[in-house]
């Protein structure tokens, strides 16, 4: 049995404050100070959806082994504000720090005595070194690389580099308000520091990445040629990391009027031979459904990443949540074959961009995967996703074909595709058509047709579709079941359930039922675990596998799923 | 290709009468002439009696929904900049579902070639109101009568930013002809608004009503004028509808030519293969 100060050991620093006072900043900084020194690090973000004001924080988890989840707990929070302090205090570990400015008028008197107040004139130091106040936040820095004993030049190294295109002034001012919030440590707290991030030695290189920077990069890397993305959070930062590298790696990114165009842009450069996608969140994604539809009967290629965000409607749109699982899969009318893949942290989203890209052109019809808020914005630690990836595009030529049948009806259902422009004839029709494209309404070719779309599923499944992973022992006393951003908390508590495994799905159609089906069969106790209110993978699940899972962890707040709250939902399982 | 080599085995299923001959005649006649074919072309069409017209030509195309030709339409460009695409929509598919999408394609200046079948009414769901049906005709959607004031197109694309603008009669088939040809010569949004008569459903803008009251701009005329474009485009009535180049802009650059990395060839024709994006990773260290 497990307290929930089993997790206590690992360090999490928290800052926060309003909006616009450069915690995102500040704490990306943080977190590469750590991967340079040799850690591995998790990063969650929470903001209202404001551009000033409201209340942000960022936390970064860090410690010697992959940390792939937050923590509920605290060890050192750097408050901007008095509502950071007010919100957080609670959280504080014993003997945790709470470090602001002292000059800044906040109080402490709610704290718990076990918390240290290290309070610094943070402002003051910046201006004493000639700095603004808003240096304030490299001042704390500083001060925390002393109480942490963390390695003050990777600190002051990533401010030249931040500073590269500004006046040499700054990056000094900056290294000097660094030096001070060290040394006002140092001098005044000396008994409050600890060895947490010392450097360590011959560690492999890692970098930050957030899911929505992997996947803009599997896309770049997979080929991608045409990207049409309209704005929307949590997807924008996809955007965001593909615009601006269009003529360096050769593709267009063009933003279109809604996400209506989207996908029909998407669509017709696709039919022109152009790798196509584009990335949106649910609200998006519900405008796209006829051009999901349409590419599944025209057979376009085409990859569309939903960001998932809290629903429904507006709800809370820089919130996470699991709900477009059902939307998805039935997206567009009619039947015809949705490949749908879901990525756990920012790895998989690399990876499963890259062979939404291959499936979505082999199969010549739409690869929907999916992504989630706490995935996309959040960084964790990797090292440099290695590429041994190739490009394939299936049954595809640009050349003359005699006798060229776009619709031909094969054994697979997969017929040869060839760009708009090659000099073959052809009708990418969305009505009923036969072999040549031609809109038609008979009977035979129809259902020849319907067959020939939906039977290229069967060919995924059995060709492409791969065996989810177990973690964990072969045999358990509870199996755990999930998908998405659950991955990372699950897998981070295992390490202290040597009795529990975990099947973790990234293939959701075709499903890999043999699999679910041999795993579930054999567990002890299943445990379904999802950030929805319907449980709809669990419905999947029943529908693809005939098993009923009877106990569901759901959560719908917009949080993560905590390893806390997996290890007191275990614990009760475990016990009763 | 000669003329015949444009048709498919396809007949066409337009009613007797219907506009549609006269302008899918006229697109032929101008490929024919230019010799635009299946390695340099594509047709992109919306859905309405228009839009089978793909099936009846020997282009490759593709047909997709009601409303979205035109941003299909930009995403072939975009992918292919030196293929002549065109556009066949209609006034439902152009200005009613796909309102959005007209307004922003004009605005962006795509180099596409719009040939919008404007019949003023929907054919193919059997005859409701379009937005360029007139004020108090009575249609199964407005059987007491229209309400609704008509768009007209023209006016529109030309103050959304569009920088051919023109208007024929589909019987003028030569004209038609020829002004398909300077559309896709020009180097921007050419939208040709080209009068269709509708024998099944509108009674109102019959062929003989287009023809005794349509008329051309002349020589005089000064197409590069866009407030008299505006107001030549917005008459309408008696003798009053006018017809041929009403605006050009020559000098403003289409979209695809402000992409520098696409002059010298499509995006389509860069060799695909994997990309190393190490370099995007270490800025990440």
């Amino acid at each position: 049995m497990l307290s929930m100060s089993t997790l206590h050991h690992l360090f999490t620093l928290k800052l926060g404050g309003a909006a616009g006072q450069g915690i995102k900043s500040i704490g990306l900084t943080f977190s590469r100070i750590c991967t340079r020194s040799g850690y591995h690090i998790y990063n969650y973000t929470e903001y209202p959806s404001l551009i000033r004001g409201g209340h942000n924080m960022m936390q970064t988890t860090v410690s010697a082994d992959p940390v792939n989840s937050p923590t509920l707990h605290t060890s050192l929070l750097i408050a901007l504000n008095q509502d950071t302090v007010n919100l957080h205090h609670q959280e504080m570990v014993d003997g945790g720090i709470i470090l602001f400015d002292k000059d800044a008028g906040i109080t402490t008197d709610q704290v718990s005595s076990k918390v240290n107040i290290v309070a610094i004139p943070l402002a003051k130091l910046a201006e004493e070194v000639g700095g603004k106040a808003i240096m304030a936040n490299t001042v704390a820095m500083g001060a925390t690389m002393a109480l942490l004993k963390g390695n003050l030049q990777h600190f002051k190294d990533l401010l030249t580099h931040e500073f590269a295109d500004k006046p040499k002034e700054i990056a000094e001012i900056n290294h000097k308000a660094a030096q001070a919030g060290y040394d006002f440590a140092i001098e005044n707290f000396s008994n409050l520091i600890k060895e947490v991030i010392p450097q360590r030695q011959n560690q492999p290189m890692q970098m930050v990445i957030s899911g929505n920077e992997a996947c803009a990069f599997g896309a770049i890397s997979a080929g991608v040629q045409f990207a049409a993305m309209y704005p929307m959070t949590p997807a924008t930062n996809i955007l965001h990391n593909m615009a601006p590298h269009q003529e360096k790696f050769g593709f267009i990114y063009k933003q279109p009027e809604d996400e209506i165009a989207a996908l029909q842009m998407a669509i017709g450069a696709a039919n022109a031979g152009a790798r196509s996608m584009t990335a949106t969140s649910g609200g998006g994604f519900c405008l796209m459904q006829e051009g999901v539809s349409l590419a599944g009967m025209t057979e376009t290629p085409v990859v569309i990443i939903n960001v998932m965000r809290n629903a429904p409607a507006t709800a809370m749109p820089t919130w996470s949540e699991q709900g477009d699982l059902r939307l998805v899969l039935h997206s567009g009318h009619g039947d015809f074959p949705r490949i749908v893949l879901a990525a756990g942290d920012a790895k998989e989203c690399f990876e499963l961009t890259q062979q939404a890209f291959n499936l979505a052109e082999k199969y010549q019809t739409p690869v929907i995967l999916l992504s989630d808020k706490i995935i996309a914005e959040n960084d964790q630690s990797f090292e440099l996703f290695s590429d041994k990836f190739e490009v394939e595009r299936g049954k595809y030529s640009d050349k003359k074909i005699p006798d060229y049948k776009r619709y031909e009806l094969t054994d697979e259902g997969i017929s040869l595709r060839v760009p708009l422009g090659s000099g073959n004839f052809f009708i990418a029709n969305s009505d009923e058509h036969d072999e040549l494209g031609f809109s038609m309404e008979e009977i035979a070719m129809r259902n020849s047709q319907m067959e020939k779309r939906n039977r290229k599923l069967e060919v995924c499944r059995h060709q492409d579709m791969p065996i989810p992973k177990l973690y964990g022992p072969e045999t358990a006393d509870v199996t755990i079941i999930s998908w998405g951003s659950n991955k990372g908390s699950i897998i981070d508590v295992l390490k202290y359930y040597p009795n529990v495994n975990y099947l973790h799905l990234t293939w959701i159609n075709p499903f890999p039922i043999e699999t679910v089906k041999q795993v579930l069969g054999r567990a002890k106790y299943i445990l379904n675990i999802e950030q929805n209110y319907a449980a709809s993978m669990a419905g999947w699940i029943a529908e693809q596998t005939g098993i009923r899972i009877l106990d569901n962890l759901l959560k719908y707040d917009g949080r993560p799923i905590y390893p806390e709250e997996v290890m007191a939902k275990l614990d009760s399982i475990l016990k009763g | 290709m000669n003329l015949n080599d444009y048709n498919t085995p396809c007949q066409p299923n337009w009613c007797p009468g219907c506009g549609n001959f006269g302008t899918w005649t006229a697109w032929k006649q101008a490929a024919a002439s230019q010799n635009w074919d299946s390695s340099n072309t594509a047709l992109v069409a919306g859905i309405g009696c228009h839009g089978h017209l793909v099936n009846f030509t020997n282009v490759n195309s593709i047909e997709g929904l009601h409303g979205r030709p035109l941003p299909v339409a930009t995403g072939v460009k975009l992918a292919n900049n030196k293929l002549n695409v065109f556009v066949f929509t209609g006034d439902g598919d152009c200005l009613a579902e796909g309102g959005n999408h007209f307004m922003n394609t004009c605005r962006r200046n795509h180099d596409l070639t719009i040939i919008l079948h404007d019949n003023a009414i929907y054919g193919l769901t059997t005859g409701q109101t379009s937005p360029r049906t007139p004020m108090g005709f009575k249609s199964k959607s407005t059987p007491l009568g229209n309400i609704d004031m008509p768009l007209n197109p023209l006016e529109v694309a030309i103050a959304a930013g569009a920088t051919f603008v023109a208007r024929v009669f589909c019987m003028d088939i030569p004209k038609l002809t020829e002004i398909i040809i300077a559309a896709n010569n020009h180097k921007g949004v050419a939208l040709i608004d080209v009068l269709q008569p509708c024998p099944s459903f509108n009674p109102e803008y019959t062929a003989q009503y287009l023809k005794e009251n349509t008329y051309y701009v002349d020589d005089s005329y000064d197409p590069s004028n866009k407030l008299g474009a505006i107001e030549k485009a917005m008459a309408w009535g008696e003798k009053q509808i006018a017809c041929g180049i009403l605006y050009q802009d020559k000098k403003q650059k289409s979209y695809e030519e402000l992409i520098p990395f696409i002059q010298d060839q499509a995006i389509v024709a860069l060799p695909l293969q994997n990309r190393d994006v190490s370099s995007l990773f270490n800025k990440l260290v």
